[in-house]
């Protein structure tokens, strides 16, 4: 049986998600959300046979559909998925699940709309790592903003409207330069939007740098990379708790995702020209972002301050052109997918409970929240990249990477084993520790059934990273090979 | 050798089975269920690591894997047990101070509401540090390293509420971070030059790269192992709380006891000493690395021990003394003496584990006094645990025919054979630390246990022995505390550890020693005659005339001393530089770059800078728009000649 599963991962949640929307009114809020749930899981379990059937051997793209889409300027529906990308099809659509079931009791208007904006988005973004047609690839791409911009402005905080305008525009002005250079490869390639032909294209190398840095503008602000990050930590503060999630752990990787799939294959000589660049800009971001996420008051800003932080290892892996250093990135970007996740709902368990993210109203959490307290506690271990969570692996190969290409760079890259510990640890002690601060706190109540479903089971898959990546980082060699095959091979 | 493998699978899943019990299931199985299941566990590890010695002592070994972790590159990262003598001797002592440990603190804790997860994060410690010294490679070892950190967080801020507890945990947190922060870059090294992680593979290697550099900076060319030495060194530096990076240790003391006595004392910093032994194939192939690492023990001895002497909480006496033992341990590896530094890691985890243990029973028994001006005359009332701090108290002084005595002469007498750079130093602070050592540890005996009591009446009425499972593990502990010396001839002289640690023929003066070695008698004899015996014997007796015989003395020395007394009592300003220095200079950047980079540069200039650009832009082009047909009229009769006379121009 030959199901078309990629296409099944993309529209089965967009299906369901319009299937909700249609439903009407906050007056059937309880059918829509098991109808959201049940679409979650159905596009969660599509996703499955993507693992078990992948041939980790081969380094071709797999599950691979082609149909005609604009015949006359041969724009392909062109899918397929590799070792790189597979994963991140099961991780949005797994973290699709636990949004469905984080927000089931705390959003109470517009239910519909706001399943609806998730699960779109879901497929949305399923359809950016599937795409192998650069203009597929750039509409799934931007269409990821609308469901996006829809969330935080609706169900975000009082600051809202600011934040996602801000996110909306940066976005968008920052890929308008890359597909720019979608059409001139096209024109280039004689006509072709298959990024696979891309990869073949000789270039010249001003050429490519050129459009190296048109690239780099679109992915370099989904990173975040700094400088071009700020809007990150204002849009996390108004998201709502789901929104911040998906965020998080999704739309970030998307603009990692475009440098191996885009820059690295199709520019190899430009990359390699700039890779100091590129190092240097992830280098401050671990340093100077670590240091920045140590004196946040606000619980959300330091997550996302961390994300950027622990995005700039990612970033740094990519550029030192190593099996260890890509790898380790790929890995990265799950574990941070799970943390970064299982952190802003932690947040968001506070929030529902205390309506504050400032961490000066919170301490002494653990008094009332044990259960809480210790799932956090792993949480913020994992995101300070302690050994046996998920959080350490990509670290560790990324920093053993740096070490083939200068100790220095590697230097600086574990140092964030140090700011690690100590903004999530801080952070831990103020909220966590001590005694219970004010009667406010005191009245919190422990995780309830539904908040220890998600956050066990982020738990569960934190830690079975951590102590076993082997089924992970198996199904990447063969084209992360391939990948670095072609970083290495010059084109001019 | 299937029964053997279960053994060493055994050896940390059972106390990682207890805790796991005891951590999850804590409320439904109750306290009693709690303690038992974890005690279960690491005495079934006990016994497994007793068998495993037994075997390995009839010459079997084990280096496998148990599984592939991780594969990237070419590289497969694996997890895997070297079963040699090294880690042999060192599970049996690990094992048997955990055990000891655990049944105490039935006793300990009996009224702590958090009991059951106290059980569990010791059996969770005991499994990190099995795992640790068990590893083949450094991956495994590097997972253990940051375990024992991460249990000992835990552990030290157990009492959660008190502030003290969490600020001390967070620092003991991120100085051992700073410590793996150099082990991580002294890991990654080893795999970019040697290209795998598993020790046979990079011991095998070593040699062949003894001569080659690497360019640190441009132009400086530095030994490739002296930086892989001194980086893993780093770590060690961090784990095992050696100047600079102590300064965790003795707020660690905010933990209750028994961890003190299990984690600060006899195992957990002991790693970084168990890690340079274990890498001495390594460390043997660079001179300076082996000379930072014996300079930094001999401060670290000498200085800490005076500490020591200024405090009055009886918990930092013992962690004061650990650090400096721990310095000479820290100068035996300088010295290649690695046999006599591991024998003075075994022998002192039971003198230590005894110290602190008993001070535990002591400050149970006075309702959580810790302060010993308010103790005094206590012998009376606890006999057995007077006795067994006596024992403990010979031994860290270096007494014969105590433990301590003979590791620590093993190590004066090396450290006296070596040639090194430094070895000099390092002997002369030694001999002062022998001295300092003998008065902290008996003024301590003297202090709490002799003269006339201080207790409060109220308490003093109560005052009577600890439990027997208090006392039990004292009693236990202090058995090797007295005898584990003796084996100095078979552990050190005897080539016990044989192929698992390496020296080379220039470093050989424990093989010189041993030459010269003839027998327990004989080389007690030549101690008696030694420096270091009376050095140690005036110590004590110092302690004993100043707080028995004329106790107003110490505080007029305190007084005379003034400026530098302060500054020994408050451990020569350590903490308050870091504090300044990196946790303020931390804040400060990090406020600086938000403030100043983030929200003025680039959001305020950049970001909004554009909006306002665009915003400026409309607005000039607004006025062009102004809907009245004269303007567009004027501006259409200028753009007609303007054109006109661009034409005619050309």
């Amino acid at each position: 049986m030959n199901l078309p599963l990629l296409s099944l991962a993309i529209w089965v949640p967009i299906l369901a998600g319009l299937l909700v929307l249609a439903t009407g009114g906050d007056a059937r809020a309880p059918l829509q959300r098991w109808l959201a749930l049940a679409g979650a899981l159905a596009g969660f379990l599509v996703t499955i046979p993507l693992y078990t059937r992948f041939d980790a051997h081969s380094s071709a793209m797999q599950f691979v559909e082609l149909t005609p889409w604009i015949a006359q300027f041969n724009v392909n529906y062109h899918l397929g998925v590799d070792g790189i990308s597979v994963l991140f099809v099961l991780l949005n659509s797994f973290v699709t699940v636990l949004v469905v079931i984080a927000g089931w009791s705390v959003i109470e208007s517009r239910v519909a709309q706001y399943y609806a904006s998730f699960l779109i988005l879901s497929g949305l973004m399923n359809g950016v790592f599937a795409a192998l047609d650069a203009l597929l690839f750039y509409v799934f791409f931007e269409a990821t903003l609308i469901p996006m911009f829809i969330i935080i402005g609706v169900w975000g905080g009082p600051n809202r409207v600011y934040a996602a305008l801000k996110f909306f525009l940066y976005t968008l002005l920052g890929s308008l330069l890359m597909l720019v250079a979608f059409l001139y490869l096209y024109n280039k390639s004689g006509g072709s939007f298959a990024i696979m032909d891309w990869w073949k294209l000789p270039l010249p190398l001003g050429v490519q740098i050129l459009l190296f840095f048109g690239f780099l503008l679109g992915f370099a602000v989904k990173v975040p990379m700094w400088p071009v990050h700020t809007w990150l930590p204002d849009a996390h503060v108004e998201a709502p708790t789901g929104g911040s999630v998906v965020l998080a752990a999704i739309m970030l990787k998307l603009g990692a995702y475009g440098f191996v799939r885009f820059s690295l294959p199709i520019l190899p000589d430009a990359s390699r020209a700039l890779s100091g660049f590129m190092i240097a800009l992830s280098l401050i971001a671990v340093v100077y972002i670590g240091l920045v996420a140590i004196v946040q008051n606000d619980m959300k800003k330091l997550i996302a301050y961390s994300s950027i932080s622990h995005m700039g290892l990612v970033t740094l892996g990519f550029f030192i052109f190593n099996a260890y250093g890509v790898e380790g990135s790929l890995v990265q970007m799950i574990s941070h997918g799970l943390v970064s996740a299982a952190l802003f709902l932690c947040v968001g368990v506070m929030y529902d409970r205390l309506h504050s993210r400032q961490i000066a109203d919170y301490g002494g959490v653990a008094n009332v929240m044990p259960k809480f307290a210790a799932l956090m506690m792993l949480f913020a271990m994992a995101n300070s990249g302690l050994p046996a969570t998920s959080g350490f692996v990509g670290e560790f190969l990324v920093v053993l990477g740096s070490m083939k290409t200068s100790f220095w760079i590697a230097f600086a890259a574990a140092s964030t084993l140090i700011w690690g510990a100590a903004y999530n640890l801080w952070l831990y002690k103020r909220v966590i520790f001590g005694a219970v601060a004010n009667e406010h706190v005191a009245a919190m109540a422990d995780l309830n059934p539904r908040e220890l479903v998600v956050l066990g089971l982020l738990a569960a898959a934190v830690l079975f990273l951590g102590v076993y990546p082997l089924p992970f980082t198996e199904v990447m060699h063969a084209s992360v090979n391939e990948l670095l095959r072609h970083v290495a091979l010059p084109k001019l | 050798m299937i029964a053997m493998k279960t053994l060493y699978l055994l050896v940390p899943l059972a106390p990682l089975a207890g805790a796991l019990a005891a951590g999850l299931f804590g409320r439904a199985i109750g306290r009693r269920g709690a303690h038992t299941v974890t005690i279960l566990g690491v005495l079934i590890a006990f016994l497994a690591s007793c068998a495993i010695l037994v075997d390995v002592l009839h010459g079997n070994s084990f280096n496998g894997a148990v599984y592939t972790w991780a594969t990237s590159g070419e590289t497969r990262f694996e997890i895997g047990f070297l079963i040699d003598r090294l880690s042999a001797l060192m599970i049996v002592v690990v094992s048997f101070v955990s055990l000891m440990v655990h049944v105490y603190t039935i006793g300990y804790m009996a009224d702590d509401p958090g009991y059951q997860r106290f059980f569990s994060y010791i059996a969770l410690f005991t499994f990190s540090m099995l795992m640790l010294v068990m590893a083949n490679n450094f991956l495994q070892l590097f997972f253990g390293w940051e375990a024992v950190g991460l249990v000992s967080y835990l552990l030290i801020g157990f009492w959660y509420t008190r502030p003290s507890a969490t600020y001390a945990n967070l620092k003991a947190f991120i100085v051992n971070r700073v410590g793996d922060f150099g082990f991580l870059l002294g890991i990654a090294l080893v795999l970019a030059h040697f290209g795998t992680l598993d020790y046979a593979g990079v011991f095998s290697q070593a040699p062949g790269q003894a001569g080659a550099t690497l360019e640190l900076l441009p132009g400086s060319h530095w030994l490739l192992l002296t930086v892989i030495c001194l980086c893993l060194f780093v770590g060690a530096m961090g784990k095992s709380a050696q100047f600079p990076l102590h300064v965790w240790l003795p707020d660690s003391m905010e933990g209750p006891t028994p961890i003190s006595a299990l984690i600060h004392a006899a195992t957990m910093v002991t790693a970084g000493i168990f890690m340079v032994a274990r890498m001495s194939p390594l460390y043997e192939l660079s001179q300076t690395a082996l000379s930072v690492v014996m300079v930094v023990g001999a401060i670290t001895a000498l200085f800490m021990a005076l500490i020591a002497v200024t405090q009055f909480d009886i918990k930092r006496v013992i962690a004061y003394s650990t650090l400096s033992q721990l310095g000479y341990m820290t100068v035996a590896l300088g010295a290649s003496a690695y046999a006599a530094g591991i024998f003075h890691l075994m022998t002192h985890a039971f003198f230590k584990a005894v110290l602190f243990l008993g001070a535990g029973s002591v400050i149970i028994a006075l309702h959580h006094e810790q302060d010993m001006r308010r103790m005094g005359g206590l012998r009376k009332y606890m006999p057995v645990t007077y006795a067994t701090v006596l024992v403990g108290a010979l031994a860290n002084a270096g007494l014969p025919p105590f433990a301590g005595f003979f590791s620590k002469d093993a190590i004066l007498e090396a450290v006296h054979a070596s040639q090194l750079p430094g070895a000099g130093f390092a002997y002369l602070a030694l001999l002062a630390a022998v001295f300092v050592g003998g008065v902290y540890t008996f003024r301590l005996v003297f202090y709490a246990f002799h003269g006339e009591t201080r207790v409060d009446p109220h308490v003093l009425e109560h005052l009577r022995e600890s439990p027997w499972v208090v006392t039990l593990p004292l009693v236990l502990l202090a058995i090797p505390s007295l005898a584990s010396g003796w084996w100095l001839g078979k552990v050190v002289f005897g080539n016990y550890f044989g192929s698992s640690i390496e020296v080379l023929p220039v470093h050989a003066g424990i093989a010189e020693l041993a030459a010269e070695y003839h027998g327990l008698w004989s080389f007690m004899l030549h101690g008696l005659a030694g420096l270091p015996f009376w050095l140690a014997l005036a110590g004590a007796a110092l302690a004993w005339y100043l707080y028995t015989v004329r106790t107003d003395l110490p505080k007029r020395i305190a007084v005379a001393f003034g400026p530098l007394y302060a500054l020994v009592e408050g451990k020569y300003g350590f903490d308050e530089l870091y504090s300044w220095l990196f946790a303020g200079g931390a804040r400060v950047l990090g406020k600086g770059l938000w403030r100043g980079g983030d929200q003025t540069v680039i959001d305020g200039v950049v970001v909004n800078g554009s909006a306002r650009v665009v915003g400026w832009v409309a607005s000039v082009v607004r006025l062009f728009q102004s809907g009245l047909i004269y303007q567009y009229a004027v501006s259409m009769l200028v753009g007609v000649v303007l054109l006109t006379y661009w034409f005619l121009r050309s």
